[in-house]
């Protein structure tokens, strides 16, 4: 537990290393919900082949690397309504919002992105809020 | 060349949401409660990984990419209604599962029938965001 931050920081410079590539091969942003919203309304056809191998690496690497932990678990929560609830609000929102995390977060505040801090901004601050509500208030997370 | 460097982009950033800690949903809901038991985890991940990419910006002035093409312009798009709406929901479901697009399908690939709901229901909710855009900026056109 007192190691997290070490692992979460070598774990972001791999993501940070991902977006390089992709940005300095492919000249392409990686924002995860671009990649997959583009093939899912059909917007990003002419690209498709590239967000499916991206999307197939993103799948199948961790697979290589989870046998060398004792224990991994999402730790989701077993409410599928919550689930449901939420994997709404991301998809939507972040087509809304032209990105999530990687898109906005990662990719955009690195190029200073006005509208990457804005929308990171807003994120944090309705995730923030929302967790009172539904942890401390509803209590139904 | 181009879906083999985006296989590789992939796989590191798969790799990289692995090993943060980032496909376990109570890191960065423990992240989101500040009034719970906060975890700063998030936070060095999101530090992490924006040093090679301001690192990777720099390195795009006056080059191009290596698989041809160019690279992405500034949008041309300001930090509009439609952004803080957006972001604003999206937080709003980030924190109720404690997960985002990329551990979500990164998560896939611990199992479990919860992942494959928020992935399918993330995609519906992908599906449906341009018709209901549509209808937002025909309701209440944004001002210019």
């Amino acid at each position: 537990m007192e190691q997290d931050w070490i692992w979460g920081l070598i774990g972001g410079l791999l993501i940070g290393m991902a977006g390089a590539v992709y940005l300095l091969a492919n000249g392409r942003i990686m924002g995860a919900s671009g990649i997959i919203g583009g093939l899912v309304d059909g917007s990003g056809r002419n690209t498709a082949r590239e967000r499916i191998y991206f999307l197939a690496g993103l799948l199948v690497a961790p697979m290589f690397i989870i046998p060398f932990y004792r224990e991994v678990n999402t730790n989701l929560t077993t409410n599928l309504w919550v689930v449901i609830a939420a994997g709404l609000l991301v998809g939507i929102g972040t087509r809304f919002a032209n990105g999530c995390t990687s898109g906005h977060g990662v990719c955009g505040i690195s190029r200073l992105s006005l509208r990457g801090f804005v929308a990171t901004v807003f994120y944090i601050m309705a995730g923030g809020a929302m967790m009172i509500f539904a942890r401390h208030v509803l209590e139904i997370i | 060349m181009r879906n083999l460097y985006a296989l590789i982009a992939g796989s590191l950033f798969g790799i990289g949401l692995t090993v943060s800690g980032m496909i376990d949903t109570t890191k960065v809901q423990g992240w989101l409660d500040i009034f719970g038991d906060w975890d700063p985890t998030l936070a060095f991940v999101m530090g992490g990984a924006i040093l090679p990419m301001a690192i990777a910006w720099r390195l795009t002035r006056n080059r191009r990419p290596l698989a041809g093409g160019e690279f992405p312009k500034p949008p041309a798009a300001q930090a509009d209604r439609n952004l803080v709406i957006g972001s604003t929901m999206f937080g709003m479901g980030w924190a109720l599962a404690g997960l985002c697009p990329g551990p979500a399908i990164a998560s896939l690939s611990i199992g479990g029938i919860g992942g494959i709901v928020f992935v399918v229901a993330m995609a519906a909710g992908m599906f449906i965001a341009p018709a209901l855009k549509t209808r937002l900026d025909l309701a209440m056109p944004e001002p210019v």
